[in-house]
């Protein structure tokens, strides 16, 4: 019922704010941004769901705010999950081919990614994304299809992206019990780079990372697939609360000092400068040091990319990242962090802009909500795949399945 | 020049005599079974209830336990019989323990005549001032509750009447063993685990050692300790056989993995090879051991066996209190047999047992987290590479802000 209609919905449970995507796909397939919706997320710790009816209450306020922006009524979303259980990794499968002229065949190909599917998770965790990325035909590399080849041993490359069942599912349980209906679970991290990223910056090589409230994903895609994504649950509610402790402020006065006053570098004007925070009346209340609260939240971002970083650099992927690192998410707006992030990676570093979509420019130029417009993307990606399936047997979809 | 009597306590001091009682049908079995010549320094006994075991026995010292009212039907399965027959014969068997040093008690618990008598023997062989190590085994959950209850109550007075008890739960090897061997085989592997720790024990205190253990400092380790303790005795030969001695002692199933190691509170090691012995290997040893120990005491000897060619025998023996701990005890009190080292046994016999009330004080450890996660006090922490990613970078670090 719904796959008819061109209204796509992507909703983010974020830990500081839930947000709510409305886009409208015409009929050449492009995608433009119309509502969008939110408010503060009040149940959500690091991305996990802790008050499940304070989220519900926040989610249904968001969801109709989005209705009433793009006027029409959501009735299914595409829901981006995270969490410090989400993790990735890359899994190879094999199969040889043995038909008797060594062509290889679809079927082969099904075979393989079967075989590359297989993998040996914890009870307990589920797979989110099994990402394709190339195949290899009796070792050689970058086959993106090797059907028609000639070869005697086939191999895949997948990305697997898995969590722990259970709180997956909660999620999407709450979701539901709104009365939405959930098309499909995407990786936050996922659909942010799909927001972010060109195709050519894809190929070319770059890293996303969000920096959320609680949580911050990362996704390296090279030679145009995803390498490697994690997600650290670290994020600005972990500045405010080191704001807090150091600067023995209560967490409210701590957020707002972090939102008036913060930066990811320490300034040379901050030094030896105090902040006064005051009351309601304008009363005086305490006095705090700018130079502590700049060097507290430096600190924190410093550990955050150098974690990423090395991260990376264990996978082998620096010096793959040829177009770059760009940075999303709330915690993005920090003053002198892309400053302080090329400092760490030593490349060129850019705030993300979810450029590749028209529409509401409020919505795209802000770095919060790119993860709920790539899960618009994503929506319109499966929506045109699905239409365009019975014309091109698959093909082009299976291209779009490599985005 | 010396007199006789120093002459004799020298040779007490340099070669322990040694005694081997088996007990009971099953202590019996055993000591046939170690009657081998490789004890050939030690004296053989058997004491039984079974007049017709006993014949078959090649002990060379027979004492038959028998009371008219029993009509030769031994013990039949009562301990209180064993004990009771064990009881009016006391000074038998004191005087024949008498000037021994060390006196090995092999036992089958369960029954009557090992249950019975291997705790009056154990009094009594201490009586006449020997050094009592007990080994004896539990019987198998097949074989019945009354058995295993009997087994449990005699196994507690052994531990307060002999020096050291090495206890061996016969379900334990039941695990290990499997499932098509024969009876036989079965009782084979068990009688191997007590032969094995008897031999060791026995080497190492026999055998010339180039870091010599002497009979003081067994004597030192288990005497008047009631201890319960735990025996490995592991062998290896090769180029890596240090590696793989260790490995062997880590997974030895009467060690519990090692676990064993950790409790204890006193550790005998004892390593025997032949003349290639090197203290690299000694060392390799010694170091996982000490390990895995963490606050025992431990005594280490090492010794050349030409015979022993390629191999490296490693026997460790670990005692453990068996009292039910107590909260405090006094520290002071825990090392008083310690110094008695020299085989100087009037003064070890002459001073009060000092009955520990329970195992050493443990210090425990306080949460130090002075530093509160505030927001994310009781979430799941957020653990990266051994670090908790919710306590502020700052302090992780240690920076100061002034």
């Amino acid at each position: 019922m719904f796959d008819d209609s061109n209204i796509i919905a992507g909703l983010e449970i974020g830990t500081s704010k839930i947000c709510v995507v409305v886009g409208e796909q015409n009929a050449d397939g492009a995608l433009n941004i119309i509502g969008l919706g939110q408010s503060r997320s009040r149940g959500v710790r690091k991305g996990e769901v802790i008050n499940p009816e304070q989220v519900e209450e926040d989610l249904r306020t968001a969801v109709s705010e989005a209705e009433q922006m793009a006027d029409v009524e959501i009735r299914s979303v595409f829901l981006g999950v995270s969490g410090g259980h989400v993790r990735g990794f890359n899994n190879r499968g094999v199969h040889p081919v043995v038909s008797a002229d060594r062509e290889i065949s679809a079927d082969d190909v099904e075979d393989v990614l079967k075989n590359a599917k297989a993998i040996n998770l914890p009870a307990e965790n589920t797979v989110i994304h099994a990402v394709r990325q190339h195949f290899f035909v009796d070792g050689q590399d970058g086959v993106s299809n090797p059907v028609g080849m000639l070869g005697a041993r086939l191999e895949v490359d997948m990305h697997v992206i898995h969590g722990h069942a259970n709180r997956l599912q909660n999620v999407v349980r709450l979701v539901r019990a709104t009365s939405l209906e959930v098309n499909d679970v995407v990786f936050n991290g996922i659909a942010t780079s799909l927001a972010l990223l060109t195709n050519e910056q894809k190929e070319l090589g770059a890293l996303v990372i969000d920096i959320g409230g609680g949580t911050t994903e990362f996704v390296v895609y090279s030679d145009g697939v995803i390498r490697h994504s994690g997600v650290l649950a670290v994020g600005g509610d972990h500045i405010s609360n080191d704001l807090a402790y150091g600067l023995k402020v209560p967490l409210t006065r701590a957020e707002k000092l972090k939102l008036e006053h913060g930066a990811a570098l320490v300034s040379d004007a901050a030094k030896g400068q105090t902040i006064s925070i005051t009351n309601d009346l304008g009363l005086e209340l305490k006095r705090v040091n700018y130079e502590h609260l700049q060097r507290i939240m430096s600190l924190r971002l410093e550990e955050l990319f150098r974690l990423i970083a090395q991260d990376l650099e264990q996978a082998g992927l620096t010096d793959y990242l040829r177009a770059g690192v760009f940075i999303c998410g709330g915690s993005s707006r920090v003053p002198g962090i892309v400053q302080l992030a090329e400092n760490v990676f030593q490349m060129n570093v850019a705030p993300g802009h979810a450029g590749a979509i028209s529409g509401l420019t409020v919505a795209l130029d802000q770095p919060e909500f790119a993860a709920a417009i790539g899960l618009v993307k994503f929506g319109s990606l499966k929506n045109r795949r699905r239409a365009e399936r019975p014309f091109f047997k698959g093909i082009i979809g299976r291209l779009l399945q490599r985005s | 020049m010396q007199t006789p009597e120093q002459n004799a306590f020298f040779e007490t001091a340099s070669a322990p005599s040694v005694k081997i009682f088996g007990v009971g049908n099953a202590g019996d079995a055993l000591l046939n079974a170690l009657a081998t010549a490789e004890f050939s320094g030690a004296e053989f006994a058997a004491i039984n209830t079974d007049a017709a075991a006993l014949a078959a026995s090649s002990a060379t010292v027979k004492i038959h336990l028998e009371n008219k009212l029993f009509r030769g039907l031994g013990s039949g399965g009562d301990p209180e019989r064993g004990r009771a027959l064990a009881e009016e014969q006391f000074s038998t068997l004191k005087s024949a323990c008498a000037g021994t040093n060390v006196i090995f008690i092999l036992a089958g618990l369960g029954g009557g005549a090992g249950s019975g008598i291997s705790p009056v023997l154990a009094k009594a062989a201490r009586e006449a001032g020997a050094l009592v190590l007990a080994f004896v085994t539990l019987p198998f959950d097949c074989e019945g509750n009354r058995r295993e209850t009997q087994a449990q109550a005699s196994l507690e007075q052994l531990k307060s009447a002999a020096d050291g008890v090495v206890c061996l739960p016969s379900q334990k090897i039941f695990k290990l063993i499997d499932e098509n061997s024969t009876l036989v085989e079965t009782f084979r592997v068990t009688g191997g685990f007590l032969i094995e720790g008897v031999r060791g024990v026995w080497s190492l205190l026999t055998r010339p050692g180039l870091i010599q253990v002497h009979f003081g400092d067994l004597c030192a380790l288990l005497r008047d300790r009631h201890a319960e303790n735990a025996f490995a005795f592991v062998e290896a030969s090769g180029a890596g056989r240090a590696r793989e001695v260790v490995e062997k002692i880590l997974t030895h199933p009467l060690l519990d993995e090692g676990r064993v190691l950790a409790e204890s509170d006193a550790v005998l090691v004892s390593l025997t090879a032949g003349k290639d012995l090197t203290m690299a290997e000694i060392n390799r040893v010694m170091e996982s051991v000490k390990r895995q120990c963490g606050h025992a005491q431990i005594i280490m000897g090492a010794a050349a066996d030409a015979g022993l060619k390629e191999k490296l025998c490693v026997t460790v023996i670990a005692a453990k209190q068996h009292a039910p701990p107590a909260s405090v005890t006094p520290r002071t009190e825990t090392r008083t047999t310690a110094p008695a080292a020299g085989g100087q046994r009037e003064v070890v016999v002459a001073r009060p047992r000092p009955r520990r009330a329970g195992s050493k004080p443990v210090q425990t450890q306080l949460p130090l987290t002075i530093v509160s996660k505030g927001r994310f006090d009781k979430s799941e922490p957020t653990l990266h590479r051994g670090e908790d990613l919710d306590v502020p970078t700052f302090i992780r670090r240690g920076i100061a802000l002034n």
